[in-house]
């Protein structure tokens, strides 16, 4: 009993020197609101932390907290980080845009980075990626491809980015067959695979022979490989949980920035800005076109290197669903239109839960 | 060759306080043979995840507003479960309760007085009684399953309220994201002066401490138990079984509400699609372990509290999937009834055909 008392009493010291002797020069943590282990959102995240790890070995240290809820926990979260001597944290879901900026005003020396959210401060930067390129691209592929000129759309939630996500698919689908159709249904979650999957049994069994979502497991991609059917992997190249079924994935690439961004702490010239970029910059990264027919195959590259040129795929004549014009033939939206969208372009077979 | 659990003649009263130390004990050991098994020091893990929220005063901060929520809600479900009502919906009046509360602070932004605050703590609990007692009004005039219909309403409480953050109540500067508009200082539940401590644990505490007069010291405590206990022998005293069912759902309803108002006001400052990482439903699980005694609920709460931070700290710090956390919540449940099983009967190995007994449950 008294060696095992010893042995504690050795482990407990050797535990608190261990996290005393910290060798490394910056700490970067990361908040995911998913597990890592979802092979969609979160997982890109923490492939992105572990291509800081290892592009700059024992001078970064990184810790993650995964599965944390939207809500009380996540200031709690974040607020461990930051008093543990995190130098830069990343907050990885729209929903902790709030306790981010609440936190980031106590621990002024502490630089935060919040993804999707829309409110920085000195020591709060955001970033985001313009996944509506891919999505533009994604869309002529389904409008092509598909026999019933129907797609289903796995939706999580109704804010701007998925609503011009949608959106830009619909626009994309519509530049090859102006009557194609597409069926929305709204999840109300980023991660929930069976709920996800009996998304996508719906849309198959109201016609869709090709779905698309914007949520982050892989299961309605499997539901479509089970079905015979057609679809688009989200944020992680999701192949091999559909090899026959995956024509091509909307990849998040967020090791580019991370490693950006931690460079800069180390070199003492961090400062607060809003990030958005996208396939030209290589924060959105289009999966090898698969299951495809040469001639669709040219077309997608094709507009993924006008887009890389600099195109804007929300670029008019853009119709709104009420008749309305949003933009006029070659007027291209602004930026604040895109990030700030709550309507829906003509033709989309849905009412925008408002 | 069977196993039977055979109930004991009389308990030892010792073991009555020993089994959640026990439990606690066995719950650490098999906790620290997971860590090792994945290849982590276990005396390093377990120092993390138990010792550690403890030895900081932000980390007890954290743990005591974590246990916050739960103390009060499971307090309000004790007075239930003792009667004999069987509330599994204290997620929705949570939520109730921070609508009702909310509404102040979002629809009447400029309405800051001293009265705000008040206010809006007696709209929260009116509005966690009123969406409580529709199971209890189903049960008592119609007879239905309150188990069924107060978990039922959990989720058109939480769609109501997602309705409500992407419609009307909709953040009018919030660039159509889903919340509510921030609520003013004076809407805000502040902290004790000079502490991070809020004012929503002293309410807590205070209300768990009258709860424990009540239930000791009372003729209603009285009636709540024997109701619990005999329904037929309370109604020859006189007790109406209906009544109660209406006052325990009431008020665990009003105090789910109210931890819902708090959580929003006090931490959130908005309302979002989401207020609770499922307060209202691991409330079922301190109310248990605190034995349906409110300050066997507060430990209960505190330990309870002291696992998401500490499981929080093991993730941090070792890098462990915040599964083993929930893993090492589920044992301390199993552990704790476990424990409390064998306290009341004992097991016995046969290899003959028992006797049918209704003493005698099988395994």
């Amino acid at each position: 009993m008294k060696s095992l008392l010893k042995a504690t009493v050795a482990a407990i010291a050797f535990a608190a020197a261990g996290s005393a002797a910290n060798a490394a020069d910056v700490k970067a943590c990361f908040v995911y609101v998913g597990p890592v282990g979802d092979f969609g959102w979160s997982y890109q995240h923490d492939q992105g932390r572990l291509a800081v790890e290892e592009k700059f070995g024992d001078k970064v240290e990184t810790a993650y907290l995964e599965s944390v809820p939207e809500g009380p926990d996540a200031e709690r979260a974040i607020e461990r980080f930051a008093r543990e001597g995190c130098d830069i944290i990343f907050t990885t879901s729209f929903g902790y845009m709030n306790p981010t900026i609440k936190v980031a005003k106590d621990f002024p020396d502490v630089k935060f980075e919040h993804a999707t959210g829309y409110k920085t401060a000195e020591n709060v930067a955001t970033y985001n990626s313009k996944f509506h390129q891919g999505r533009y691209i994604i869309g002529q592929i389904a409008a092509k491809q598909s026999e019933a000129g129907v797609a289903g759309y796995i939706a999580s939630f109704p804010i701007p980015e998925v609503v011009s996500g949608i959106n830009a698919f619909m626009l994309g689908a519509q530049s090859v067959n102006p009557d194609f159709k597409v069926k929305v249904v709204w999840v109300n979650t980023w991660f929930d695979p069976g709920k996800e999957a009996d998304a996508a049994k719906a849309l198959f069994d109201q016609g869709a022979d090709i779905i698309t979502q914007h949520t982050d497991s892989t299961a309605p991609l499997q539901v479509a490989q089970e079905r015979g059917m057609k679809g688009f992997g989200q944020a992680s190249d999701m192949i091999a949980f559909a090899p026959d079924a995956q024509y091509t994935s909307i990849i998040d690439d967020w090791a580019p920035y991370y490693i950006h961004r931690v460079q800069e702490v180390l070199d003492g010239t961090w400062e607060s800005h809003s990030s958005w970029e996208g396939l030209a910059e290589g924060h959105v990264v289009m999966a090898p076109y698969t299951n495809l027919p040469e001639d669709v195959v040219e077309m997608a590259k094709a507009t993924e290197a006008k887009i890389k040129d600099g195109w804007e795929p929300f670029t008019g004549p853009i119709t709104k669903q009420d008749g309305t014009v949003a933009a006029e033939d070659g007027v291209r939206l602004d930026d604040g239109a895109i990030l700030g969208m709550n309507w829906y372009v003509q033709g989309i077979d849905d009412q925008l839960p408002q | 060759m069977r196993i039977e659990l055979v109930k004991r003649k009389e308990h030892s009263e010792v073991m009555v306080f020993l089994s959640p130390v026990i439990a606690v004990l066995l719950t650490a050991l098999t906790a620290g043979i997971i860590f090792a098994l994945s290849g982590l020091n276990p005396f390093e893990a377990l120092y993390k995840f138990f010792i550690d929220p403890l030895t900081q005063t932000w980390s007890l901060e954290d743990t005591i507003a974590a246990a916050t929520p739960l103390v009060l809600i499971a307090c309000g479900l004790a007075v239930c479960y003792l009667s004999n009502n069987w509330n599994i919906g204290a997620e929705g009046q949570f939520v109730v309760g921070a609508l009702f509360g909310s509404f102040l602070p979002v629809m009447l932004p400029g309405f800051e007085s001293f009265l705000t605050l008040p206010l809006m703590l007696v709209c929260g609990m009116i509005g966690g009684a009123l969406w409580a007692l529709i199971p209890a009004f189903l049960k008592t005039r119609f007879n239905t399953n309150e188990i069924l219909t107060s978990l039922m309403l959990v989720y058109v409480a939480s769609l109501l309220l997602d309705y409500l953050v992407r419609g009307p109540w909709r953040d009018p500067d919030g660039f159509n994201f889903p919340e509510s508009r921030i609520f003013s200082d004076a809407a805000t539940l502040p902290s004790i002066p000079g502490t991070s401590i809020s004012m929503a644990t002293v309410i807590t505490i205070g209300i768990a401490l009258v709860l424990t007069v009540i239930l000791t010291k009372t003729l209603k405590g009285f009636e709540i138990r024997v109701m619990g206990q005999s329904p037929r022998a309370g109604s020859f005293a006189g007790f109406s079984s209906k009544r109660l069912s209406l006052f325990a759902f009431g008020l665990s309803g009003a105090l789910a509400g109210l931890a819902g108002i708090m959580v929003v006001s006090g931490e959130m400052n908005q309302l979002q699609p989401t207020i609770s990482p499922g307060y209202g439903f691991t409330a079922i699980i301190v109310a248990f372990l605190g034995r349906l005694n409110p300050v066997g609920i507060i430990v209960a709460g505190f330990v309870l509290a002291l696992s998401y931070i500490g499981g929080e700290g093991v993730q941090s710090a070792m890098g462990v999937s915040d599964k083993i956390a929930s893993v090492i919540q589920g044992l301390l449940l199993f552990f704790v009834l476990a424990c409390d099983t064998l306290i009341l009967y004992r097991i016995r190995f046969s290899s003959r055909r028992a006797p049918a007994s209704a003493e005698v449950s099988h395994v």
